[in-house]
This record gives structure tokens, C-alpha cells and sequence, in this order.
């Protein structure tokens, strides 16, 4: 920490490295998991390296994919967000609710669930810059609101899209899956936001101390609002994407998936901060499908889902912990 | 008038009037009979709740106590298998596992450096994951009247909740542990410099809130009973409770007696939705209107004063 004139980085790209670090001890380790996870099937006779399984694992890391995105712009903002799993359910039902099978609604509806996403991430940040609610209780708070009028309204699954919409979850462009596509372009946005944009590096300025970040003249409040409403955008986006996916959305579809806490999981995977300030978004990109992976090799051997559920929560400490012992040498 | 109003905790006051408002609408609230049953009901939120403020005041989380309460319950369940004569051989078991739980989260937040955040979420899905795995996917085994007393029964819930509170009190305002948790929590670095075993306190307040799952599991489990979802949620309860209590996420800020009054305040809001006949979802919208609004209540007043 003792800062000798040697250790002062004079060249531009340094300084923003060190501020932004490198997702790739996260990509390490998911060509680690891969391989261990090719050999270990391939051991027991199953097929992992197959195209269809390597496009399994893509379509399994779409919907957390979207949503651990933007859970990645709050959290470098230091912010986080507890609502994504009921907006991703509220952005499913609006879809199909609006659809109603029609062809014709498939715009209307894509664009009512992503408007509705909008709100619920401006409701965020406006809570938290304005009331100056603390970010875990007034996400907690908006997601028992969406909950509770998700939950009074629908009990079952609501509406349908139609079959032309179905194609954004079952088919293909050049043997890769539509919504791979989509998750790859949403990254490419928010990467090119986050790392080529003013926008970008007031959010790490905001993330990293937001009172000097203020003093220099950044409208952290206003940068923090937007945050909040492109995590809630990538949820909606995920939701659009299961309703195309299931057919129709249901208010548990973001629960049930546990959205919340894996994307936060996700983000921290991938060598995220969660004080703020200091992370890359491929390294999330790199957690979601190291999480995937492992899915898929629990799904081959058909082990006990509860095994599964344990050794993913050894995996997200384990790997942290790991982060955290090569930073502390650092 | 208003300088003293103005010292009372914003907490106390949002009670009185959620309270006032249940008795309006029913008057046999006020009994004490009907007080005591309210208490009773309370009881797992509070007991959560005290020990969730040690770990907050200390600047850290703990998401894993709603599914160390679902663990204790079914463990229990499944060790007692409903005999009466295991009933404290298996709360020592209880005790036990929670002293374990949380020593293992506190060591990997200190030792390993892993945000409190993702230690317990971890911890979360470990218990999730192997309670389960160990029992067959659904809880077995039941348990003896003996063991859900202290929850069922008024007397008993009440005495032991009021153990709980009185102990978390002293812990927090008047021990040297409760100072220098508080000094962790507020500003780690000058603390540590100051000679704080920061690392040792956080452990401890880990241990705390792992104990404090065991106490509330069994009081659940008194007037609960077995159920595979018994602690779902509850952690959520519990810090929401803490910071309307006026404790601050990050630490250094909180009371024993304004978390208390928090889960009360939580509790009673449930009764009154309860009351008004809200349907069953819509009290969850109400709810996390008014976490949001008491919090900015709280915020506000904050900065008032200073």
C-alpha cells in the first residue's frame, strides 16, 4: 500500500486496470471445470464435449446470464439488488398476459414487460438515492411488493405467447440457440457501457467511493438510478425469455429459480467486489457458465438435486475464498 | 414536548401506532391474555432478531439462520424421532450444530476473507442442501410434546424470550465484548489499530447469531411444528427488523431494545393485515411498503440529527 515513486502508474491503461482488474483467473477456472467436467463424464460414459450438450449449457445460462448482467452494473455501482427474481417474474407474466397467443402483440408485449422492468429499476433507484434507503432493504422491500401483487393476481400461469415467439427460446441461427445470441449482444451493450462510456467510468468512480466521486463532479444519484434500471432491464430481458421459453409466464418463474441470490453469487464468482468499484463483467459471464457446467454434469450423472444444491454453495465459497487469498498477497 | 418526543427511538413511536391501530380495530388485543399469545407468536422473530444484531453491529450479514432453523427443526425431528426422554440431549445437539454453523461462517468471513454476504448464502445452500440429502428430500421423524412445549406453552416462550432480550442487552451495552463489537462494526480499521481482536468479534457474533437460530428453531417448532420450510424467509425478517430497529447495515449502529422493538413492530404489522382481512399476497405488498418507509423514516431522522 506504501506508495514509492516507483509504484505510481503513470501509463493510462494501468491505472485502469488495477481499477478494474482482469476476469481471468475466473476464466482459469472455468476451463479447470470444464475440462474436469469433460474427463469426468467421459470416465462414466456420458457425453459432455457433444454439440448438443454444449448448447445445453449455453441455453442453461441464459436466463441467469441476463439477469447476473445487471446485477454486475449494481454491484460495481455499490448497489445491489434483491428485486431481479420478481421482475424477471413480472416481465414473464406481462409478456404473455399481453400476447395472449396473438401474433400480432408479440411487440406490445416484449415492450410492456421491459417498460414495467424500467419502472421497478427507476422505483429502485429513486428508494435508494432519494429516501436514502439502504440498497438490501429497499430491494427487499420492492420484490415483497412485486411479490405480493404478482401472487394476488395470478395463481397459475396467465396468458401464452405464441408460437412464433417460442423461437427466441427453441431455435437456431447457425447452430446457435437465438437467445445465446441475445444474452451475447446484452453483454457486448453493457461491456461496451461499461469499459467505453462516460457512464462507465462514473459508475466505477460511484462504486469505488461515491463521496470523492461526488466532489469531482459526478451526478453519482442520477448514476446509480441508471444502474438500477439496467439491472431491472436485464431482468426483464430474462423474463421476455423464459415466457418464450415456458410459453407463458407464472409469478414463480423468478423465484423458483433463486435469481436473486445466484446472480449476486454470480457476480461475487466472478471476481466482483461487493463493496463496489472493482470487478468485470466477464468475469460474471465466465461464473454463470462455470455454474452451468456443473449443472449439466450433476444433470448427466442424475445426482440428488439437494447434492447439488450443496456443492453449489461449497463451490461459490470455496472460489471466493480462493480470490480473496490471491488478493490479500497481492 | 417535542425535544423529548424527539429523543424517543423512531421505532417505539412506529409501534405505538401500528399497535394503536390493531386495538382500535380490535379491542381484545389489549388483554393480556391476548398480549401474551402475541408475545408468544413473536417470540422466534425476536430471539432471530437479537442475534442477527450482533452480527450486523459488527459490520457483517447472516443469511443463513432461516435455514439453520429449518436444519434444527428437522434434525430434531429426525434424531428424537419423538421419543421425550432425548429432549435435552438433543437440544444440546441443537445447540451444537448452531455454535458449529456459526463458527464455520465466522472463520471463513475473518480467516478466508469471503464477504459475510456470500459465506452465509453459501452456508444457506449447504444446509439446504444437506439436511435434506440426509433425510430423503422431505422432513421424517416427529417431535415429542416434551421438546415443543417451550414454544407451545405461553410461560415458557415468554420467560425464554425474555432471557434472550435481557442477555442480548447486557451483552451489547454493558460488557466489554458488546463495546468493542459496536467499535468493530464503526470503523474496523481504527479499531483493529486500537487493539480490537476485530477478526475475534466477529466470530463470536456469529456464534451469537447461530445460537440464537437454535433458541428460535425450538420455540418455531413448539407452535409450528415440522415443517420442511419452518425457517424460510426468517433471515429476511430478522434484518429487516434490525434496521427498522435503527441499527445500520455496515455496522458500528443498533440497539438490543430497538431491534426488539422492530421484530415486534414486524410482528404486529403481520397481525394487523391479518386483521384488516387483506388477502393473503397483498399483506406481503404492504409489508415491504412499509420496511421501505420506516427505513426512510429512520434515514431521515438521521440526518436530522445530525
Amino acid at each position: 500500500m506504501n506508495a514509492s515513486p516507483a509504484d505510481l502508474p503513470l501509463p493510462r491503461t494501468s491505472l485502469r486496470r488495477r481499477a478494474e482488474g482482469t476476469s481471468l483467473p475466473v476464466w482459469l477456472v472455468f476451463a479447470l471445470v470444464f475440462v474436469v467436467a469433460w474427463v469426468a463424464a467421459g470416465t462414466r460414459g456420458g457425453d459432455f464435449g457433444t454439440a448438443d450438450n454444449l448448447r445445453n449449457i449455453a441455453l442453461r445460462s441464459v436466463a441467469l446470464g441476463l439477469v447476473a448482467v445487471g446485477q454486475t452494473v449494481v454491484v460495481l455501482a455499490g448497489s445491489l439488488d434483491l428485486s431481479v427474481a420478481y421482475v424477471v417474474s413480472l416481465s414473464a407474466v406481462a409478456c404473455s398476459v399481453v400476447m395472449t397467443g396473438q401474433t400480432g402483440l408479440i411487440v406490445p408485449g416484449v415492450l410492456t414487460a421491459l417498460l414495467l422492468g424500467v419502472a421497478v429499476g427507476l422505483a429502485n433507484g429513486l428508494v435508494i438515492t432519494r429516501l436514502k434507503v439502504n440498497p438490501f432493504i429497499a430491494t427487499l422491500g420492492v420484490s415483497l411488493v412485486l411479490r405480493g401483487l404478482l401472487n394476488a393476481t395470478f395463481d397459475n400461469f396467465a396468458g401464452a405467447v405464441p408460437e412464433e415467439f417460442q423461437a427466441l427460446g427453441y431455435d437456431l441461427v447457425a447452430g446457435i440457440p437465438v437467445s445465446v445470441v441475445m444474452l451475447v449482444a446484452v453483454v457486448a451493450v453493457t461491456w461496451f457501457l461499461l469499459h467505453r462510456t462516460p457512464f462507465g467510468h462514473h459508475l466505477y468512480a460511484v462504486g469505488g467511493d461515491p463521496e470523492s466521486a461526488r466532489m469531482s463532479g459526478i451526478r453519482s444519484g442520477r448514476v446509480l438510478v441508471f444502474a438500477h434500471v439496467l439491472c431491472a432491464l436485464c431482468s426483464a430481458a430474462s423474463g421476455v425469455f423464459l415466457a418464450s421459453r415456458l410459453g407463458a409466464g407464472a409469478p414463480w418463474v423468478g423465484p423458483d429459480g433463486g435469481y436473486d441470490l445466484e446472480s449476486i453469487a454470480a457476480v461475487v464468482l466472478g471476481g466482483t467486489a461487493l463493496t463496489g468499484g472493482r470487478g468485470r463483467l466477464l468475469g460474471t459471464v465466465a461464473a454463470v457458465l462455470i455454474l452451468a457446467v456443473v449443472d449439466s454434469v450433476f444433470n448427466q450423472f442424475q445426482a440428488d438435486p439437494f447434492l447439488r444444491t450443496l456443492v453449489r454453495g461449497l463451490i461459490i465459497v470455496g472460489a471466493v475464498a480462493l480470490y480473496a487469498y490471491r488478493g490479500g498477497r497481492r | 414536548m417535542t425535544g423529548a418526543l424527539r429523543r424517543v427511538p423512531a421505532i417505539w413511536l412506529v409501534l405505538l401506532i401500528v399497535t394503536a391501530v390493531i386495538i382500535w380495530r380490535n379491542p381484545s388485543f389489549a388483554e393480556p391474555l391476548s398480549l401474551l399469545t402475541f408475545l408468544k407468536r413473536s417470540a422466534p422473530l425476536i430471539v432471530l432478531t437479537a442475534g442477527q444484531l450482533f452480527v450486523i453491529v459488527t459490520g457483517e450479514f447472516d443469511l443463513s439462520a432461516g435455514a439453520l432453523i429449518t436444519a434444527c427443526v428437522v434434525v430434531a425431528a429426525k434424531v428424537s424421532a419423538g421419543d421425550p426422554a432425548l429432549t435435552w440431549p438433543v437440544i444440546g445437539l441443537l445447540a451444537l450444530l448452531g455454535a458449529g454453523v456459526g463458527l464455520v461462517n465466522g472463520l471463513v468471513t475473518t480467516l478466508l476473507r469471503v464477504p459475510s454476504f456470500i459465506t452465509t448464502l453459501g452456508m444457506m445452500l449447504v444446509l439446504n442442501g444437506a439436511v435434506f440429502l440426509w433425510t430423503g428430500g422431505s422432513p421424517t421423524g416427529s417431535l415429542a410434546p416434551e421438546f415443543r412445549q417451550y414454544g407451545r406453552e405461553t410461560g415458557y416462550a415468554v420467560a425464554v424470550t425474555a432471557v434472550v432480550v435481557a442477555v442480548a442487552w447486557l451483552l451489547l451495552h454493558r460488557s466489554r465484548f458488546g463495546h468493542l463489537a459496536l467499535a468493530t462494526g464503526g470503523g474496523t480499521r481504527a479499531a483493529a489499530l486500537s487493539g480490537v481482536p476485530v477478526a475475534r468479534m466477529r466470530i463470536i457474533a456469529f456464534v451469537i447469531s447461530g445460537l440464537s437460530a437454535v433458541v428460535a428453531a425450538i420455540l418455531l417448532a413448539g407452535f409450528a411444528g415440522l415443517s420442511k420450510e419452518a425457517g424460510a424467509g426468517y433471515e429476511f425478517q430478522a434484518i429487516s427488523a434490525v434496521v427498522l430497529g435503527g441499527a445500520v447495515l455496515g455496522g458500528g449502529r443498533g440497539t438490543a431494545g430497538g431491534a426488539v422493538a422492530g421484530a415486534l413492530t414486524l410482528q404486529c404489522l403481520f397481525t394487523l393485515l391479518n386483521l384488516l382481512g387483506l388477502e393473503k399476497p397483498l399483506r406481503d405488498t404492504v409489508q415491504g411498503v412499509l420496511i421501505i418507509l420506516a427505513a426512510a423514516f429512520a434515514a431521515y431522522r438521521l440526518r436530522k440529527e445530525q
